[in-house]
């Protein structure tokens, strides 16, 4: 029964993507129609409208993947590609941008984050590794809790200590994460990194499913689950880190949409991990284009629409869950 | 064949299994069975390829079973865990075409072959009408059976299989020492860890009873599992029974300071 819905979501994850993008276009403080467009709203439309929608849909697609990928490699549908402290390592390094007021410089912010994110994700692996388990699950989720406290410390010092009240402005407004800042570069880097690393997450998109039965099964099957686990969190940790460096911390995407997907096409990381891209994008894309229009012309920062919204469902969906009596 | 030749298996200093050797020819079933801690599993995952032995040397067919990279060794064997769950509601035909894994490469696809042998594994632990459900919908005992389908779908020359009938009704125990025992006779050699005395005694054609990581009797079930022997390693008296022409272990309890 599901075989025939995987390729009929594909294609309608498609069209829907092809239209979010289109409405996201058209609609902001300035309203586009194809019919209608001087100068003026040629640029808007490539030097703003363009670069933020596709990198509202390359964000939440790469968010929504790397949310798949972890529930998938942690066995655990609450898994998201935050899990071991990418986010608060990233805030830690835009703080220490913003702090030593080097924000000003093109790429900066972004950089500093990048790099915080890819510090924390390294410092938990070396310490799980050194383990005697050697790697485990556990192992990882532990040092991740403690790494991220330890980050999320240094942040508060920063803003404590800065006290600068326009820093600080800077610093939530990232935190709490938004497409504002849309650039082509963003977007050019981030297709890049989604290119080769979807590439290698759906090559082992297989191993994944095996990996759904126990790291012992697995095993028994020729996957080696330590290679396996390395392998996926470089790549989800590359990719997550430059979504993060882009657009903040925003939450709940790549939490939710692994989710309704493995409820629509069910639990194959084949077809999982293609058709979570998509839906984040459309998702991301929809509620970045709410996120400027509710109260235009101001701006609400994405993150607060993502939570909003992802919020209330995912209790939908724990509630749904528990009453049907299928194991979370 | 597997020889195992003086084979010390532990977990970090912690000694499970001392100096065993053994042999397990093609097409058998071999039991094991002891009291539990008497390292059957730790035997088991030596033999799988997961437990690299401290000292000594496992065998598959004359080569050094270290030798085989991950995916070779499941093309030979494929083991499974004592217990087996899955953490997404897979089909049954989606989980055993997992088995399909060792002989693929990474970009290939099930080929109409594969899809054959996986409908035959399907076929052969009665899981084929329910194949398009899914794993949570299942009972316990269905379970195993698509667990040994998995494995079988491997097509491996053997069959690791860690207490089956643990947490299973009575019936689903007879249905999968059946299973096993019909396994054996093509071809298979099966490898089993049980608890269950009786099971061991009329489904296995050997055994090698397991008392703190030694082999304390090895060969065909009836000459192993005597009164005697068993009282000496699970500390419990038991008489062995004639019913119908076929002998059972029936427990009397009291171990040792009860006299009869």
């Amino acid at each position: 029964m599901r075989q025939c819905k995987g390729p009929l979501a594909l294609s309608s994850l498609s069209i829907l993507l092809v239209g979010a993008v289109a409405t996201g276009i058209a609609i902001g403080a300035v309203p586009l129609s194809p019919f209608d467009l001087d100068s003026t709203h040629l640029f808007i439309l490539t030097q703003i409208r363009l670069p933020r929608v596709l990198l509202a849909a390359l964000v939440g697609g790469a968010l929504a993947l790397c949310g798949a990928v972890m529930q998938g490699l942690f066995r655990n549908p609450l898994a998201d590609p935050y899990l071991l402290g990418i986010a608060s390592g990233a805030t830690a390094g835009a703080a220490l941008v913003i702090a030593l007021h080097l924000d000003s410089y093109l790429g900066a912010l972004p950089l500093g984050a990048f790099l915080g994110g890819l510090l924390v994700v390294g410092i938990v692996y070396r310490i799980a590794k050194t383990r005697v388990a050697q790697l485990d699950n556990y192992a990882l989720i532990l040092a991740g809790v403690a790494l991220a406290a330890l980050f999320s410390a240094v942040t508060s010092f920063l803003l404590f200590y800065g006290g600068a009240s326009q820093d600080a402005r800077r610093l939530i407004f990232w935190i709490l994460g938004g497409l504002g800042g849309a650039q082509w570069l963003y977007v050019l880097g981030l297709v890049g990194t989604l290119l080769v690393t979807g590439a290698v997450l759906l090559l082992f998109a297989r191993d994944l499913n095996a990996l759904s039965l126990g790291e012992e099964m697995a095993a028994h099957l020729g996957v080696e689950p330590r290679h396996l686990r390395k392998i996926l969190l470089l790549a989800v940790t590359v990719l997550t880190a430059v979504a993060v460096a882009v657009s903040g911390t925003i939450g709940f995407v790549g939490l939710i949409v692994p989710h309704i997907l493995r409820l629509i096409v069910g639990p194959d990381h084949r077809m999982l991990l293609p058709t979570s891209a998509l839906g984040g994008a459309v998702l991301l894309v929809l509620c970045d284009a709410l996120a400027r229009t509710v109260l235009a012309p101001a701006e609400l920062p994405v993150g607060i629409i993502t939570a909003l919204l992802g919020a209330p469902f995912f209790l939908f969906l724990l509630r749904r869950r528990a009453q049907a009596g299928v194991p979370l | 064949m597997i020889r195992l030749e003086e084979v010390r298996l532990g977990y970090n200093g912690l000694l499970v299994v001392r100096d065993l050797n053994l042999t397990i020819s093609p097409g058998e079933v071999f039991g094991l069975v002891g009291p539990n801690g008497s390292g059957k599993t730790t035997l088991l995952r030596a033999i799988s390829g997961r437990l690299a032995p401290q000292t000594g040397t496992v065998y598959l067919n004359f080569r050094r079973l270290s030798e085989l990279g991950p995916k070779a060794l499941a093309r030979e064997i494929a083991a499974l865990e004592q217990e087996v769950s899955c953490s997404f509601d897979f089909t049954v035909r989606e989980i055993v075409e997992l088995g399909r894994l060792p002989h693929l490469e990474r970009w290939q696809r099930l080929s109409f072959q594969d899809h054959e042998i996986v409908t035959r594994a399907l076929a052969l632990t009665h899981t084929l009408e329910f194949a398009d459900r899914t794993i949570h919908s299942l009972s316990s005992g269905e379970r195993q059976r698509v667990w040994i389908a998995l494995a079988l779908a491997q097509e491996p020359k053997i069959l690791l299989v860690d207490e089956p009938t643990a947490h299973l009704d009575l019936n689903y125990q007879i249905e999968i020492m059946e299973l096993l025992r019909s396994l054996a006779q093509r071809d298979l050699t099966v490898l089993v860890s049980l608890h269950d005395l009786n099971l061991a005694l009329h489904y296995t054609d050997r055994i090698a009873l397991l008392s703190e990581g030694r082999v304390l009797a090895l060969g065909e079930p009836e000459r192993v599992l005597t009164e005697g022997l068993i009282e000496q390693v699970f500390r419990t008296r038991v008489r062995i029974v004639d019913g119908t022409g076929e002998r059972y272990i029936v427990p009397v309890g009291g171990g040792r300071k009860i006299r009869s």
